[in-house]
């Protein structure tokens, strides 16, 4: 089998790892922030279920997850599972994720001087207008370098939804490799892996750059 | 007129008691000063008198409306509403400027006035533009505070609390920031501004300073308001802990 068959075969495979990760960012970066606020809650049961929500994500392998949010409601609720599938796995790779950008979120939120808070205040910012337009920028910028270490692991992580048998590219991988007692589509694979995360690095290096305007 | 009145206020930090009973107004125009050793409770007093800190007892008023009044011998304060309102009468300048440090100069200055006061563009721009060349920072306008030495920073702090049009402007010790050269550059705008007969209320270590420009001086000690009177009254007072404050600044020089 040539290489340029093998790697046609595995392009649908690519397309769907792809849409794993823009999905689970497009949900897991605002579900984060959310997880965030109820961990850095006034409210005790609020920020104690969040405690344990980011506890028992951070504490556990994605793999089991994956388990149980997809065959979670067949064993629970004997409920049918088998369109249930794709949307299993972004859902897996959503709340898991949350969890860690939350923590994220909130390291650069507490970084953020007391001083901001009161000057605001004193200027007769509301508390949105404050976190909007005062805390959030000068957050991001914080954050930036760490976010980018998960999205480089969410990249790598998509291969995981092969568990529950959905053919993503690593998953097809497997399987040329097994059919045609061939490494080519390992390497495939990494050399894919490799560049996606370059093209991730160096967007978000650019975006660093850009928001390198203060201090 | 009286600008800022506080009575009997009560201030304690877990077990520590920082305001003892302290009562004093200040009237429209004046410039008072207050000084005292670090721990006496300048600045608790003025984060107090500015809503960052809240009193256990005490009232609290600006222009004769109430922030906070005493109900049974605690600090009882007006709604959030009304506080909101009161808190255009007065703006504060911080030891570390806390400027904003995504904004450029311009912005600083007008964010608040277009955003919050919601007031025309064309008038803030030019009030704007007024205060920094007042300031000496006109060729700084898109300049980012980090490119900015300290007493230009705290320049463009003073002239965001401007901006917002205030009545009385508090300083939270302005100056210990920065060295002796930039605290020049700074004490000098100030004293431009007690020579508009701006309302002030200083909290500083500067002592030559605070007798140059006050009107009257508080020297607070322990949580007590020790001392009161104009600057000659208070430097010249035969009071011990005044002297004795005294005495170990000039020691150390």
């Amino acid at each position: 089998m040539s290489l340029f068959t093998i790697i046609s075969l595995m392009s649908e495979g690519m397309y769907r790892t792809v849409g794993i990760f823009v999905l689970t960012l497009l949900f897991s970066l605002p579900l984060g922030l959310i997880v965030c606020f109820g961990r850095m809650s006034k409210n005790f049961i609020i920020r104690t279920i969040t405690k344990i929500y980011i506890s028992i994500l951070r504490g556990t392998p994605l793999m089991l997850q994956l388990m149980v949010v997809y065959f979670g409601p067949y064993y629970l609720f004997k409920m049918s599972i088998g369109e249930w599938r794709y949307p299993a796995i972004i859902v897996a790779f959503a709340i898991n994720y949350a969890a860690y950008f939350a923590e994220i979120y909130r390291s650069g939120i507490e970084a953020i001087p007391k001083g901001q808070y009161e000057a605001a205040g004193l200027l007769g910012y509301n508390k949105i207008q404050t976190f909007v337009k005062i805390i959030l920028p000068q957050v991001v910028k914080i954050i930036l370098p760490s976010v980018t270490n998960e999205v480089i692991t969410l990249v790598k992580d998509t291969s995981l939804a092969y568990t529950l048998s959905y053919l993503e590219m690593f998953a097809l991988a497997k399987q040329i490799a097994a059919a045609q007692t061939t490494m080519v589509p390992f390497v495939v694979a990494g050399v894919f892996y490799y560049i996606f995360n370059l093209l991730v690095s160096v967007t978000m290096e650019q975006f660093e750059k850009k928001i390198n305007y203060f201090k | 007129m009286v600008y800022l009145k506080m009575e009997n206020v009560s201030k304690k930090f877990d077990d520590l008691e920082v305001l003892k009973d302290i009562s004093f107004q200040v009237n429209e125009g004046e410039v008072v000063s207050i000084i005292g050793p670090s721990g006496s409770g300048k600045s608790t007093l003025l984060r107090c008198a500015t809503l960052l800190e809240m009193m256990d007892c005490g009232s609290l008023s600006y222009l004769g409306e109430d922030a906070a009044i005493i109900i049974d011998g605690k600090a009882v304060y007006a709604k959030k509403k009304e506080l909101n309102k009161i808190k255009e009468n007065f703006g504060l300048v911080f030891q570390n400027f806390n400027l904003f440090p995504h904004f450029t100069v311009l912005k600083n200055i007008t964010d608040a006035p277009l955003n919050v006061q919601k007031r025309p563009k064309a008038e803030v721009m030019k009030e704007a533009e007024e205060l920094l060349e007042k300031m000496g920072l006109s060729d700084k306008r898109d300049y980012y505070p980090h490119q900015l030495s300290g007493g230009q920073q705290q320049r463009v702090a003073i002239a965001r609390a401007l901006a917002m049009n205030p009545k009385v402007l508090f300083f939270d010790e302005p100056t210990s920031a920065l060295d002796p050269e930039l605290t020049g550059e700074v004490l000098k705008v100030i004293k431009s501004l007690a020579e508009t007969k701006m309302t002030m209320v200083i909290v500083t270590h500067e002592m030559e300073f605070a007798r140059n420009i006050s009107d009257r001086i508080i020297f607070m000690d322990k949580g007590y308001i020790e001392l009161e009177g104009s600057a000659e009254e208070v430097f010249e007072a035969k009071h011990e802990r005044m002297q004795e404050f005294l005495g170990k600044l000039t020691k150390n020089v």
